[in-house]
């Protein structure tokens, strides 16, 4: 049975170009307390453009009615449980989005005085410290803008290292489990990927390990806890591995939900990882963005770390870009500011125990959902569940269409790839046992449907606005804009 | 729970790591704040920072006005905290406003496809010539100095390892545009990509047609950059241009201190299958009505892994929608308006100030301080609290003396006059 939704009327809306009628607009300006310029003249007759075709021509009450209409359409957090494997979406706490709009920080220009920045200074420097606490690492570069930036950025620091060291060798090992923006950022830094399979308790294998190390190693790039949820148990024996050939491992935080308070990587042989404040620190997805990846190092990786780094004196803080052996720049300006003040928010809103509270509840939610849904479903690999748990089922993709109609956004779909049909299900800290119970109910009930009603799997989803969208033909004709 | 799980306390669901890999310590991070207290931290850390100043920076970041309507948008529960829209049936709004978004970044542009966001202006630019090589199937990058120096760096940052060379060509000293003849010898069979701004870090508007023209002639493609995308209200888009790489920055984006921002990449029709980033095609639902999908994603990391175009996953999506609301907002007549106003205000202090190019200028420009120097006119500005220009030595060493300035819809003629006066003009 449905217990958690019943449908109710949505509105229709076109796009903005075809609600748009001549003349109208949304917008207005001061008047001009200067003499106007004639373009033609200013700028030369052949750099001024004629109007913007077919740009939309809306009233305000349009505009707010379009998007707000649009929003309806969406699943979100705040309709509830969003259980996607790996993405860890948690509830975003309101009140952060009212600090990072706070008006000294959000109007502040990166480069300002720097005596006139000081209280932006003193976040950031907050936030290095706090990171660098929770992963045991001794320094944190705050730019990267999202997790596969800050995998890149990782990497680059691996090269630059190792070049002191005489060689930057040639590949870094990447379990055939890990997400692919892993392999995707070994090959942006030069590197070659080499795959190692996952064993059957669906973790690395650390004598097939120490077989493919050797001396053109750079680095390996390990998910702790991995895209099963699983915790990578040899995880200080592979450490040992790779640091006796000369080589780094470098950790994807990701799945740092599982680990804060209870587990530091930076204390057992981790050299650097990055962490997704997206999803950990709760800084909201946004339909896919903004994120922010923060890297933090041990001490022997610092002096790499990118342009430029915080510097404290007496007089204040300050900017430093005398650092030799950095990587440089990897985006302008200083990272994702707004992005940290939010996680600042969350991380003070919580304290160290609360941190550790949250994670315990993480773990919590997902160990009580696998042991729900195990009678049910066959999980894919029985070594203990972190924060997430993934099952297997050849109707994996189906299923996920049919969570819909009982009111639920679906799981990871058929990720990560060793698993044949994985249901990749992470729930995250902050959902009730209601919620749990109902989706667990949910998935219980489209078991029986598949068994009896097969046919209303296929077509599913049958509630939505929208039914099922036809993917194969958006791909092969491609229209990627709006025309006439 | 716990006896659904059949463990007896919280911790007991961690027992199996090994011992080694636990942390038995306490963070040092003080106990959790209430709500009052983490907004006061916030709000006197802001009273550390400039507050109420008015600005004559820009340099890649601007002060535009916000519409109120951007934030009452973005702030829906339904934008905010959903995903990336890969469920297509309950992410209709979402990716209908991506599509929109794609839409107008092409009107404005020229291009025929533009991607749903990268991080910002600085890293689509590497994106951009990374690009360039793979479709030209060469190496060889030339970038002009006018192109905002710490995009420069991010190019060199991403392509340093990968035995790509670059080539740096110069300004005009008179015009404040690309050198033609530095271009000229910058250019060989090897290059892949030309990469300019307009207007560009000067403010001054660039040839873009005779530069791609000069490009085209040796078999390589013209990145287009700009950082001020309020100048495409006004300017000729960069149809020429084979590849556009910009920041949406003054789109109804704060500042704040450098990002979140959204960089877009636009392109050729023809180019598309080697684009990074998500792209949201048209199609139709099983019961025949128009609907949005995520598409062409084996160009994508979650497919293609390391033969992916690109790393990138996350992007910048709701600060591109606070884009395509502003977009939405302002419109065709709006846009033009609010351009106009960058360039009359621009004028009107430009025009009293002695400026090093003489180039047409858009919002920003060049002046020389004479006499004094650029910090002792910024520490006079600081006294009327006005925030004034970017010394430009820092990063042109040549430019001594010189302050980039930039004037926008929201500089008064008071602050304007102010400045004039203390540039001694």
């Amino acid at each position: 049975m449905i217990s958690k939704v019943r449908q109710h009327p949505t509105q229709n809306e076109t796009l903005l170009f075809e609600i748009s009628s001549p003349g109208k607009f949304g917008y207005q300006l001061p008047e001009l307390d200067v003499p106007p310029v004639d373009a033609r003249d200013a700028l030369g007759a052949e750099n001024v453009r004629q109007e913007i075709a077919d740009f939309p021509e809306v009233s305000e009450v349009d505009v707010i009615r379009h998007f707000t209409r649009l929003s309806t359409w969406n699943y979100a957090i705040d309709l509830g449980l969003y259980p996607l494997g790996s993405c860890t979406m948690k509830y975003n706490p309101r009140v952060n989005e009212a600090v990072a709009r706070t008006e000294g920080l959000i109007w502040i220009h990166p480069y300002q005085p720097e005596a006139l920045s000081q209280g932006a200074f003193a976040i950031l420097a907050e936030i290095e410290r706090t990171l660098a606490e929770i992963t045991g690492m001794d320094a944190v570069t705050l730019q990267p803008a999202a997790g596969a930036h800050g995998e890149l950025t990782g990497i680059l620091l691996v090269r630059a290292y190792l070049e002191t060291q005489g060689n930057s060798r040639k590949k870094v090992i990447v379990p055939d489990s890990a997400h692919g923006t892993n392999p995707a950022s070994v090959r942006m830094a030069g590197y070659e990927v080499v795959n190692v399979p996952s064993n059957d308790r669906g973790m690395l294998d650390a004598e097939a390990l120490a077989r493919m190390v050797d001396e053109s190693t750079a680095a390996i790039m390990i998910t702790n806890p991995n895209t099963l949820g699983v915790f990578e148990e040899h995880i200080t024996e592979v450490a040992r591995i790779l640091h006796s050939k000369g080589a780094l491992v470098y950790m994807d935080g990701a799945n740092m939900n599982a680990l804060a308070g209870i587990s530091r990587p930076g204390d057992y042989g981790v050299d650097l990882m990055h962490l997704n404040l997206h999803k950990t620190f709760s800084t909201p997805h946004g339909g896919g963005g903004p994120g922010s990846g923060p890297v933090a190092v041990k001490r022997f990786l610092e002096p790499f770390l990118p342009l430029p780094r915080l510097l404290h004196a007496p007089s204040g803080w300050s900017w430093n870009y005398d650092r030799p052996r950095s990587i440089g720049r990897v985006r302008a300006f200083y990272g994702n500011f707004g992005v940290l003040v939010r996680a600042l928010a969350y991380i003070m809103a919580h304290g160290g125990e609360g941190m550790r509270r949250a994670t315990l509840d993480a773990l919590l939610n997902a160990n009580y959902l696998r042991k729900l849904l195990e009678p049910h479903y066959e999980i894919a690999y029985h070594a203990p569940s972190m924060h997430e748990c993934v099952f297997r089922h050849p109707s994996t993709g189906a299923i996920a269409k049919r969570l819909i109609d009982y009111g639920f956004h679906p799981y990871t779909v058929s990720f990560p790839l060793i698993v044949h049909g994985a249901m990749m299900i992470e729930p995250t800290e902050t959902e009730s046992k209601q919620e749990l119970d109902l989706f667990s109910d949910a998935l219980i009930s489209i078991a029986r449907e598949e068994r009896e009603h097969p046919d209303l799997l296929l077509r599913a989803p049958h509630s939505t606005r929208t039914t099922k969208v036809d993917e194969v033909a958006a791909a092969r004709k491609p229209i990627l804009k709006w025309g006439r | 729970m716990l006896d659904t799980i059949g463990a007896s306390t919280l911790e007991d669901l961690y027992a199996h790591l090994p011992e080694d890999v636990r942390f038995h310590g306490a963070l040092n991070i003080p106990a959790g704040k209430s709500e009052y207290e983490i907004v006061q931290y916030f709000r006197e850390r802001g009273l550390e920072n400039a507050n109420s100043h008015a600005t004559f920076l820009g340099a890649g970041v601007y002060h535009h006005y916000r519409p109120v309507l951007v934030d009452a948008v973005v702030s829906r529960g339904e934008f905010l905290t959903s995903y990336t829209p890969y469920q297509a049936e309950i992410s209709q709004g979402t990716l209908t406003a991506i599509f929109e978004f794609q839409t107008m970044i092409c009107q404005l542009t020229g291009m025929d496809v533009a991607n749903a966001s990268m991080y910002d202006g600085s890293t689509a630019v590497p994106e951009a010539a990374m690009m360039a090589m793979r479709i030209t199937g060469r190496d060889g990058v030339a970038v002009a100095r006018t192109v905002h120096p710490e995009y420069r760096e991010v190019l060199g940052t991403y392509t340093r390892h990968q035995g790509v060379p670059i080539t740096e060509f110069e300004y005009d000293p008179e015009s404040g545009q690309v050198n033609l003849e530095s271009l000229e010898q910058a250019l060989n069979e090897t290059t892949a990509v030309v990469i300019i701004q307009s207007p560009n870090f000067f403010g001054v508007v660039e040839n873009a047609k005779q530069i791609a023209e000069m490009a085209h002639a040796k078999g390589a493609l013209l990145v287009y950059v700009f950082t001020e995308a309020v100048s495409l209200g006004l300017l000729e888009p960069p149809r020429d241009a084979d590849i556009v790489a910009g920041e949406l920055q003054s789109f109804a984006i704060a500042p704040s201190y450098g990002g979140p921002f959204a960089g877009i990449l636009a392109c050729k029709g023809k180019y598309v299958r080697q684009l990074p980033g998500r792209l949201v095609g048209e199609t139709k639902d099983a019961n025949g009505n128009r609907a949005f999908c995520l598409t062409l994603a084996t160009r994508e990391q979650h497919i293609r892994r390391e033969k992916a175009t690109s790393n990138i996953c996350t992007n910048q999506a709701l600060i591109a929608l606070m884009a395509t609301v502003f977009m939405a907002l302002y419109g065709k007549q709006g846009l033009r308006e609010l351009a106009e106003q960058n360039l009359a205000k621009a004028h009107y202090l430009g025009e009293r100030l002695w400026r090093r190019f003489h180039g047409p200028y858009f919002n920003e420009f060049v002046a020389a301080t004479g006499v004094q120097s650029p910090e002792e006119i910024n520490r006079r500005l600081l006294g009327f609290q006005i925030v004034g220009g970017l010394p430009l030595d820092r990063f042109y060493p040549e430019l001594r003396s010189s302050v980039l300035l930039c004037c926008t819809e929201m500089s008064s003629r008071a602050d304007m006059d102010a400045v004039a006066e203390a540039f001694g003009a």
